[in-house]
């Protein structure tokens, strides 16, 4: 079932945009296009917003979809990346220790930051959370990588068993953090566990896309080497890709970007693992369009799930990584089932 | 103009897998290696392809070392088929074969390309594949189809009017068919440019096909030259240790091991 490439990505593009639309709609106070319209155009004339409709929309709605939007391509990417890099369709970001690392990096910041040296304070700014975020999940992934590695190799079920542990690890320094914290606001951090939208800003909006915008293509010049790698390394080799530089730039890269989107939004699993098995039903295995199919897809579906999470309670909001998982995991066990029971080398 | 092993000496901790090794391979000859299982054949293409590099001695393509090509300049003018090579993601069979021009073009094939894949699909009868998922071949097709790709990979190389296939016992799961038309292709290719180096399991095979043959046992050249003048039941008894009676084939007059 292979589709028309041209028609997918238009379709794929004008959904996007339909849900995008839709998800600033839509919500506690509903916003209608003509006030969106408005809105901006009061923005652009540097007027100022005297309608609440449009405070709502200009500073919660929006950057809280765009937000959402370019942390679902940054995940569906890394797990295109992530599944090409191990030559496996069962790893994703939440699954190798990345974005539990993280939000242990971030939930230091937030609990200790009253006992640590100002110097840090001033040196980073505003970049204290996102850079502690990266160091945890570099720190992580390269433990999980290096852990699992054996013989030159990395095998799937030493790559998971230990992917899990380190999740433990991770996830447990961010309840430590949690127990200690002091400040009220610095509670919030249990939100890692489960990831959230709620606290959105044009910040936020801004680091992340940057980070995105950069890492993805960084990751998308390497995408036809990535193809390579397919064969394996040794093949690659013979084909003429240096595999450990490949390897180790697509790991930063995608540890960056994953880190930066954990800091702000918490750990949401699967999603790097919904999108790229999808897009490979559709439209095959080549990187060269599997990274863009994944940066518009990952976003079409984070913003979907954001919507559930902020509607079917309403007016209450569940965490947004409940519902991804509701749906991923059962996906997970599949591919699982389908890729790895019955073969020898799990 | 050749590829030649001085006293190469491979070890993986303190085994030694390779011994002293010192060989000369020209091109437009077919040259074969054989020798039992473990025997060190394989470590033995790995090095000469550049795939290994922790090695002591010099491997020379005709008058450079092969540690100063980048693996990109290797790439664009040596191939080397494998024993097996697995895919964990869907592809289509044209897709495998392109990536074997991977050392020649930057992001997309160019048209060149394009023309080139499918003159090597054409030559190993996959047309009616093209399209068809390579995870859902038999292991006979499979290889078929990677020797398609590593015939892309140096169907022409602009660069370096010199190149050089490695086969690392690539007729594992082919019929008698298939085993003949590998290496006739491969035959077929060669001239005063081409370098040909491979690895058999099946002697027979390698008596038909071989202009140099050499014979490996435990890390050791045991012998090297023209099937004719070298091979008789002493030698293969010594390398093989099995009794057998050689005959000379009734048509080509080459010989044939009876065992």
């Amino acid at each position: 079932m292979r589709l028309n490439n041209k028609i997918f990505f238009i379709v794929l593009t004008l959904v996007l945009v339909l849900v995008l639309i839709a998800a600033i709609a839509l919500g506690a106070v509903q916003i209608l296009p003509s006030e969106m319209m408005a809105a901006f155009i009061h923005w652009c004339k540097g007027e100022a917003n005297t309608s609440i409709y449009e405070n709502v929309f200009l500073q919660l709605r929006l950057p809280r979809v765009l937000l959402c939007a370019i942390t679902g391509a940054i995940l569906a990417v890394s797990g295109v990346l992530m599944q090409g890099l191990f030559r496996n369709p069962v790893v994703e970001p939440g699954l190798i220790g990345t974005s539990a690392g993280a939000a242990f990096g971030a939930s230091i910041v937030f609990s200790l930051s009253p006992f640590m040296s100002p110097l840090f304070k001033t040196v980073l700014g505003p970049f204290l959370v996102p850079v502690f975020a990266f160091m945890g999940g570099l720190a992580a992934t390269y433990l999980v990588y290096s852990l699992a590695k054996n013989n030159k190799r990395v095998s799937i079920l030493p790559l998971l068993l230990v992917g899990m542990a380190i999740n433990a690890i991770g996830l447990s320094g961010v309840g430590l953090m949690t127990y200690i914290a002091r400040d009220p606001q610095a509670r919030s951090i249990t939100f890692w566990n489960l990831g959230t939208f709620s606290g959105a800003s044009w910040f936020q909006v801004l680091v992340t896309g940057m980070v995105a915008l950069v890492c993805i293509y960084i990751s998308f010049r390497q995408a036809k080497k990535l193809n390579v790698l397919l064969l394996g390394e040794q093949e690659a080799g013979y084909l003429g890709v240096e595999v450990n530089k490949l390897k180790t730039g697509i790991l930063i890269v995608n540890t960056a970007m994953v880190s930066v989107a954990t800091a702000f939004v918490g750990v949401i699993a699967f999603m790097g693992l919904i999108v790229p098995h999808v897009l490979r039903l559709l439209i095959g295995s080549d990187n060269r369009k599997l990274i863009p199919a994944s940066i518009i897809m990952g976003a079409l579906l984070l913003t979907l799930a954001d919507m559930g999470a902020r509607l079917l309670l309403a007016p209450a909001e569940m965490p947004i990584g409940i519902i991804t998982s509701i749906i991923g995991a059962p996906l997970y066990i599949f591919l699982l089932k389908k890729y790895h029971f019955n073969q020898n080398h799990l | 103009m050749m590829i030649s092993a001085e006293q190469i000496n491979y070890s993986i901790g303190h085994k030694n897998i390779l011994n002293n090794v010192s060989i000369q391979f020209l091109p437009g000859r077919c040259n074969l290696i054989i020798g039992p299982n473990g025997s060190g054949k394989s470590t033995l293409i790995k090095l000469l392809s550049g795939e290994l590099d922790n090695y002591d001695g010099r491997i020379m393509y005709n008058s450079s070392d092969i540690k100063t090509f980048t693996k990109l300049r290797l790439a664009a003018s040596r191939a080397v088929l494998s024993q097996q090579t697995e895919l964990s993601f869907p592809m289509t069979v044209e897709e495998v074969v392109m990536l074997g021009r991977n050392p020649h073009f930057e992001f997309n094939p160019s048209k060149k390309d394009i023309e080139i894949v499918q003159e090597v699909i054409a030559l190993l009868d996959l047309n009616s594949f093209i399209y068809r998922n390579y995870q859902t071949l038999s292991g006979g097709e499979k290889q078929r189809v990677h020797y398609a790709r590593v015939l892309a990979q140096i169907w022409e190389s602009p660069k370096d009017d010199q190149r050089y296939l490695f086969l690392d016992e690539p007729l594992n799961n082919l019929d008698i068919y298939y085993q003949e038309l590998f290496l006739s292709i491969a035959v077929s290719l060669l001239n005063e440019t081409t370098t040909l180096i491979g690895v058999v399991h099946d002697i027979n095979i390698a008596l038909r096909y071989a202009d140099q043959l050499s014979f490996l046992k435990e890390g050791t050249i045991i012998k090297n030259g023209a099937p004719a003048k070298i091979v008789d039941a002493i030698l293969i008894k010594e390398v093989f240790n099995v009794d057998t009676q050689i005959m000379a084939h009734p048509s080509t007059g080459k010989p044939i091991v009876l065992f």
